[in-house]
């Protein structure tokens, strides 16, 4: 009986097979990428056309009175986003996921209410979150009142100090599910019998925890810093909803994805510049890029995974 | 007999902490979402006088949702999403499974390579590629129509897909496959036979593909803002945009862009988060 498998010849149902995702994926995703790479090496000129202009638009973008603040700005709090979400989200989420995966009846209820936020869309979030901070409503403030906090209030959302985090704080509240459910499945993998041993000697929960589990789920560590980078330089929605396209007070929440959008859509008194988008564009693939190379051959190929 | 009494109680402190920490976080998710839902139903009196409680007989009002159901048009929006939504769904799991039955069946010249090509745009984020995106839409006369949406949601939505699914796919068990091949199945039939036996990963898969096309805001704004095509994210972004000022109007129409995905969720987030937790679990 002949295997049909490794034919010599191409068969066709593979190419049947393969051809729809192979050809979607490229003209609507791989294409569409490349060309706004190239754009970015483009200036567009009267009547519509394009001539290459080299490295001008990256030189503009670091240096030109017009885009270069902005540019600097925009990434600079981009860090400062993803940092909240570095030392808050994930933090939260790794305790979170630990706790749950302690056991206990009530497990799946918790773990479905926590991760609810997820799944609704960011313009919702922002929306809520906005009259939940809104002094007229005044609900956080006799929130804060309750628990003696209540000097603490301000509007936070309108003092260019406090904007930024606290649209950061409301995107980690939102999102903290996902690390939560990926250190968790982690968690529960690991199997009893490697903390059995030291649980039978005496070692305290969280000595078990730190000496044992936390370096069994390192490979988790990574991935969860990966996507919350890629997340985080690719964020938009959120800060267009609350902020707008100007991503105000005063720029202070205007990250590389609103600055894109500025850049590429032009606002009140500025034209939009397509090129100039795509060199914003072109700059944020780099940034993402040079991350998940980090993460793959500094991160992945040090950190041991362990078959479990 | 005292270290007896200090180990329960160390036992009955180790046991409610967790509880204590997971009950307050949970009300940290829940509180906003809540105030919104119930300040819907309600006069706008009562919106400001007692934003914590529930409405009752004397404040329930459905101002807010008559202001809504006047003024914007809801019902085109959720149409709009439902349709790109679904639509791009099955095209994504079909069209995904054929690719991922030949990653994980054949062994062709050049499959190695062809894995990597499709599972670059797992960690490539599309809205990368949006200026080339825009100017194909226009060349293809598919601005402002759901189609161009829905092609732009398949292609994102492939690479993780074909890479859940074949993986998915290799543990089915190759005699299964062989014995209909030597009955004389054509590669077509036995990719057909294939499919409903990783229905629980399609099911999980298509769940994680819905949500972001359903909430995302960033395509629907640049691709397709006319009013005819907007789906709800982006009416409602829109809507909310004009209506700040009526709080009845505001929390009403939050409630309604919720409510779909919030049943979706109840409904299946057991399945979901499991889904989540055994895939990494192998």
């Amino acid at each position: 009986m002949q295997q049909p498998k490794r034919l010599s010849r191409f068969p066709v149902h593979i190419a049947v097979f393969l051809a729809p995702a192979v050809l979607l994926y490229t003209l609507f995703m791989v294409i569409p990428l490349i060309n706004s790479l190239r754009l970015s090496f483009f200036e567009i000129e009267n009547q519509n056309q394009l001539s290459f202009s080299g490295l001008q638009n990256y030189i503009r973008l670091f240096k030109d009175s017009n885009f270069a603040p902005f540019f600097w700005r925009a990434l600079r709090n981009n860090f400062v986003f993803f940092a909240v979400h570095m030392l808050v989200q994930n933090p939260i989420g790794l305790l979170l996921a630990a706790l749950l995966a302690e056991g206990g009846r009530l497990r799946n209820f918790f773990r479905t209410i926590i991760f609810m936020p997820t799944v609704l869309s960011v313009v919702i979030i922002g929306f809520i979150w906005q009259l939940i901070l809104n002094p007229l409503w005044g609900v956080a403030e006799s929130m804060l009142e309750a628990i003696g906090l209540g000097a603490w209030f301000g509007p936070w959302l309108g003092k260019p100090e406090t904007a930024l985090v606290t649209v950061a704080l409301i995107s980690v509240w939102q999102f903290v599910g996902i690390p939560m459910i990926l250190f968790y499945a982690a968690l529960i993998g690991i199997p009893d019998e490697l903390t059995e041993a030291a649980r039978v000697d005496g070692a305290s929960a969280w000595d078990i925890f730190w000496r044992i589990k936390f370096p069994l789920i390192l490979p988790t560590v990574g991935i969860v810093g990966i996507l919350t980078f890629v997340g985080n330089f690719n964020a938009f929605d959120l800060i267009y909803t609350m902020k707008g396209a100007n991503a105000g007070p005063d720029f202070s929440t205007d990250i590389m994805g609103t600055f894109f959008y500025r850049t590429f859509f032009g606002q009140q008194l500025q034209l939009g510049n397509p090129t100039m988008g795509a060199t914003v564009a072109a700059m944020m693939f780099l940034i993402i890029l040079t991350g998940v190379l980090l993460y793959m051959f500094l991160w992945a190929r040090r950190v041991q995974t362990y078959e479990l | 007999m005292k270290s007896s009494s200090l180990y329960r109680l160390q036992q009955i402190f180790g046991k409610s902490v967790p509880i204590v920490i997971l009950s307050v976080y949970s009300l940290i998710a829940v509180f906003p979402v809540v105030m919104v839902l119930i300040n819907s139903f309600k006069a706008k009196k009562a919106i400001f006088g007692a934003p914590f409680e529930f409405p009752t007989s004397e404040t329930f009002s459905l101002i807010g949702y008559q202001t809504v159901t006047d003024r914007a048009d809801f019902q085109i929006y959720f149409l709009n999403s439902a349709i790109v939504t679904f639509v791009a769904l099955i095209l994504t799991l079909f069209i995904g499974a054929m690719a991922a039955f030949a990653l994980a069946e054949y062994d062709f010249p050049g499959s190695a390579l062809m894995a990597l090509y499709l599972s670059m745009g797992i960690m490539i984020p599309i809205r990368l590629g949006t200026v080339g995106i825009l100017r194909l839409m226009v060349s293809l006369k598919l601005v402002n129509t759901l189609t161009g949406l829905i092609l732009i949601y398949v292609a994102q939505a492939l690479p993780l897909t074909i890479f859940i699914l074949s993986q998915f796919m290799r543990q089915v068990p190759q005699d299964l496959k062989d014995a209909a091949r030597i009955d004389g199945a054509s590669e077509y039939r036995i990719f057909g036979m294939i499919l409903p036996l990783v229905r629980p990963a399609l099911g999980a898969i298509g769940i994680f593909t819905m949500i972001p096309i359903w909430n995302d805001l960033w395509f629907p704004l640049i691709i397709a803002p006319s009013s005819k095509t907007a789906t709800v994210t982006l009416g409602v972004q829109q809507f909310l945009g004009q209506f700040v000022s009526d709080w009845n109007a505001v929390l009403s129409s939050l409630t309604l862009a919720m409510i779909p995905i919030l049943i979706l969720y109840i409904l299946f987030s057991q399945q979901m988060i499991r889904s989540i937790t055994a895939g990494a679990i192998k």
